[in-house]
């Protein structure tokens, strides 16, 4: 089975948010990048799917030159090529749809059965591309995936997804798009020689122009801002645990108001 | 006047709140409202909207649409779309509206943003605020296209009783089944009552703290003297461990909740965990270590041994209650 990764490069979960001066952005100075959690669930299912069957997997990323990292860490993982859409000021002000654009584009001459994302990317959290991507490309999505499997003939997935409070299970003919969410498996570190294989694995780059895109953002960012900060309330005293308990609900029941 | 389209979710046989919070927030706003449920057997439920704003509601029903697949429910509700002709549709950011609301604005040829926690009217144009990792800051953002699509989180807005017209129409829906790939072989939901984490009102979350998944149960058991709108959480390094499914995870790689009270028990307060739950409007720590850093953002902090208090809390709440 072939398949075709979408990466997205982000800052690490640890990173603490600041607004850039204007307060249109983030202010990106100083911040540890990584390979978007949910998009490593897909790396490492689509090199499962390699490893089991056969084929090819191919990455996809959009962003500056730095995202280069991001896709040498899917390489690493063990992804064979990837595509890397470098034009740093149409990633700086692409939406989920303009995104998409760009992705399809790239993705159009690959040769896959299956496209995966990760779920959502953990910056804008939009959640929307892989199914922006479905439309584009005229392919079903399966969003949320945390069970993948292939049928025997390799034409067809079976794949549990989840649902408010439970499961679905679904069956689609490929070519499809799915989205991983964490369950799906559970990624691998990447050991020392495949990091080192990582450099010399053929990474092709492209402008948006070269795809023979034009794509403009259907959404646009007015503002920026912070939550307000939380304070320490108070701390709740008493002898025991039974004193504790009773203060605290007497507080929610009385002073908050919640129960 | 903004004509006003609003997806009402239907499940185990009720709309779902969500829904009544979105059609009655589309009546605040100023909007003409039209609502659109999609199921089976849903045509008796659809008159109950007219109560929370809605002026006309339309009801696709069929055997076809027993479980919801993305794309029969896209082509009904892009059905209905054409038939209102809506400046701005509505969509509760559920799970199933998570995967609805892109595909259906990808159908309709425009953009979305999804999990707005906040709406205002900029002339007949809405604009939205809504969360950026998992809540460490927050955009507002116009969506430029016609119709402008928003799934809203749930629970940011509140059930306003309302009165619409509240006209019922069945419209009947041909699908054009070339395009329907995937089938449903089989949907497995579990009996609990208990609502979903980014729905509940009230969630009792467990952290490293709690030393196994059994003790989950001393979770459940408060969360269950809260009563039915409460449920159970927990933090990354819970379901690392393995004691609860991923399914409960709260955080940047889980949910991202904003119940009006929030139980932190043995969970220190990773930054990736506080952006998850930083909205709630009530968070009570309670924790063995008093340098613990989810004190600092907790209205409450109990310093103690969860596995004394919890019980005990647990039957204090049940006093409450009465139970």
């Amino acid at each position: 089975m072939n398949s075709v990764v979408c990466v997205k490069q982000v800052p690490d979960t640890e990173t603490l948010i600041k607004l850039n001066a204007d307060g249109t952005g983030i202010e990106t100075a100083g911040i540890k990048w990584i390979m978007n959690p949910f998009d490593e669930y897909a790396v490492e299912e689509a090199v499962r799917q390699k490893e089991k069957s056969g084929g090819a997997v191919t990455l996809v990323c959009l962003g500056p030159d730095q995202a280069l990292d991001a896709i040498r860490s899917g390489l690493a993982m063990g992804a064979d090529t990837a595509v890397h859409i470098n034009d740093a000021e149409f990633a700086a002000k692409a939406d989920p749809y303009a995104t998409a654009v760009a992705l399809a584009a790239a993705i159009k001459d690959l040769e896959y059965d299956a496209i995966f994302c990760g779920k959502q990317a953990v910056d804008d959290d939009a959640g929307q591309v892989a199914s922006i991507l479905g439309e584009l490309l005229d392919l079903p999505v399966i969003t949320i995936v945390i069970k993948f499997e292939l049928s025997d003939d390799g034409k067809t997935a079976i794949v549990t997804r989840e649902i408010e409070g439970g499961h679905a299970v679904i069956e689609v003919p490929l070519p499809a798009i799915f989205t991983a969410q964490k369950g799906l498996n559970e990624p691998r570190y990447a050991s020392l020689p495949q990091i080192m294989k990582a450099k010399k694995k053929p990474v092709t780059v492209k402008t948006v122009a070269d795809l023979g895109v034009s794509a403009e953002p259907m959404t646009v960012i007015k503002g920026m801002e912070l939550p307000p900060e939380r304070q320490a309330g108070k701390m709740i005293e008493g002898a025991d645990a039974a004193a504790k308990a009773a203060a605290l609900a007497k507080a929610l029941h009385e002073e908050a108001e919640v129960i | 006047m903004p004509e006003i389209l609003v997806y009402a979710e239907v499940q185990k046989g009720e709309i779902k709140k969500g829904a009544f919070e979105i059609t009655s927030k589309a009546k605040a706003l100023g909007g003409q409202v039209s609502a659109c449920i999609i199921g089976k057997d849903v045509e008796g439920l659809a008159g109950e909207l007219g109560k929370y704003g809605a002026d006309k509601i339309y009801v696709v029903d069929g055997p076809e649409f027993e479980n919801y697949l993305t794309e029969p429910y896209v082509q009904a509700l892009a059905h209905v779309a054409g038939l209102v002709n809506p400046s701005i549709i509505f969509i509760s950011a559920s799970a199933q509206g998570k995967d609805l609301t892109p595909a259906l604005a990808a159908r309709l040829k425009v953009g979305s943003i999804s999990d707005c926690v906040d709406l205002s009217m900029e002339g007949d144009k809405v604009i939205a605020k809504r969360p950026m990792f998992a809540g460490k800051a927050y955009a507002t953002v116009e969506a430029l296209g016609n119709p402008q699509v928003l799934s809203i989180r749930p629970n940011s807005f509140g059930v306003e009783e309302i009165a619409g017209a509240g006209d019922v129409e069945k419209v009947d829906v041909s699908l054009d089944t070339s395009k329907i790939k995937a089938v449903v072989k089989s949907v497995e939901v579990t009996e609990s009552e208990e609502p979903d984490q980014t729905e509940a009102e009230i969630i009792v979350a467990g952290g490293r703290g709690m030393d196994n998944g059994e003790n989950f149960k001393l979770l459940e058991e408060l969360a269950h003297a809260f009563g039915p709108t409460a449920t159970v959480g927990a933090s990354r390094a819970a379901v690392d461990a393995g004691w609860i499914e991923h399914g409960y995870q709260i955080g940047q790689t889980g949910k991202t909740v904003s119940p009006n009270l929030y139980i932190a028990a043995g969970i220190s307060g990773a930054i990736q965990h506080l952006a998850g739950m930083n909205t709630s409007k009530v968070i009570v720590a309670i924790n063995k270590d008093p340098e613990a850093p989810i004190f600092s953002k907790a209205d409450y902090g109990v310093v103690g041994d969860l596995f004394e208090i919890i019980p005990k809390l647990t039957e204090e709440i049940k006093k409450i209650k009465g139970q």
